[in-house]
């Protein structure tokens, strides 16, 4: 990115409002994300510090696709706050595709708290010539 | 004219006086009652990382979402009392061609420095990076530990 250089800015994280779906106590957070696309795959990264791979759900039911993730550390209670600039809690986005998704080829893949998810597109997307011959 | 009289009564003005003084405490109060953790969160600085520090008796535990580093990129140094966090986040382009809908990741340069409240041991101080999490354990000088004093009758 041509930006690289820039200072990185510090930004809340944001707290999903409407939990109401959510059936256990915690806060629950929307992680950030990029979606790009070309002809054959739409790609969805998404950051997610703290999450280990075993606790990473991708979930595709119909046209919505379901992100979410649970953090592995935790603080200890013995531990004393002296500052706490930023909460933890579990992470939840859900998306509505508009392509119609090969869902037996999705790849996902985490590294270092970003993940990765690649949706390769089925369909008749690209018109075929077809060829007519006499005879 | 008996109106009058009645409006610039000394103890209205009283009244009024004590109206204004409740207001003030009354605000006053609200500033002061706002939980500190909100302050923090909402700290006019907000430079990139935010940290959450806390202690026990032994040592200080910086913590720090840092998703998608590697090591090399993450610099932690200790000098006195001061701690930096350094490094750049990089975000590499996709190198084929590709329509974006959504770009909320960020990618730049940080450094971040926090004031420890006491002595640390420069020379022990560790920092580990698991899962996009950095975790940095601070042990703290002998001479800020606790120290338990037994009372003799």
């Amino acid at each position: 990115m041509a930006t690289a250089t820039q200072d990185i800015q510090a930004r809340d994280k944001q707290e999903v409002q409407s939990s109401s779906e959510q059936t256990t106590p915690g806060r629950v957070f929307s992680p950030p994300v990029d979606i790009f696309e070309n002809d054959q795959t739409l790609t969805i990264v998404a950051d997610m510090p703290g999450v280990p791979s075993d606790s990473v759900s991708i979930d595709l039911q119909e046209d919505t696709l379901t992100l979410a993730g649970v953090p592995s550390l935790s603080v200890p209670d013995n531990e004393e706050v002296v500052v706490q600039e930023f909460n933890t809690g579990k992470y939840f986005r859900q998306f509505k595709l508009s392509e119609v998704i090969d869902q037996a080829n999705i790849k996902a893949n985490l590294n270092h708290g970003v993940l990765r998810v690649t949706l390769p597109k089925v369909g008749p997307a690209k018109p075929r010539k077809i060829q007519i011959t006499e005879n | 004219m008996l109106l009058r009289r009645v409006k610039s009564w000394p103890f209205e003005h009283q009244l009024n006086g004590f109206s204004e003084f409740d207001r003030l405490r009354r605000d006053l109060s609200q500033i002061l009652t706002t939980p500190v953790s909100q302050v923090g969160l909402d700290s006019p600085a907000g430079v990139y990382p935010f940290l959450n520090v806390t202690q026990d008796q032994e040592n200080f535990y910086i913590r720090s979402e840092i998703p998608g580093m590697t090591l090399d990129e993450l610099d932690v140094s200790v000098t006195g009392r001061t701690m930096t966090i350094a490094g750049e986040r990089r975000i590499p382009s996709e190198n084929q061609e590709v329509r974006y809908h959504r770009r909320e990741r960020e990618a730049g340069k940080f450094r971040r420095q926090f004031n420890l409240p006491t002595d640390v041991e420069p020379d022990k101080v560790e920092a580990k990076y698991r899962h996009g999490m950095l975790m940095i354990v601070l042990p703290k000088a002998e001479s800020a530990k606790p120290r338990k004093i037994s009372v003799n009758g």
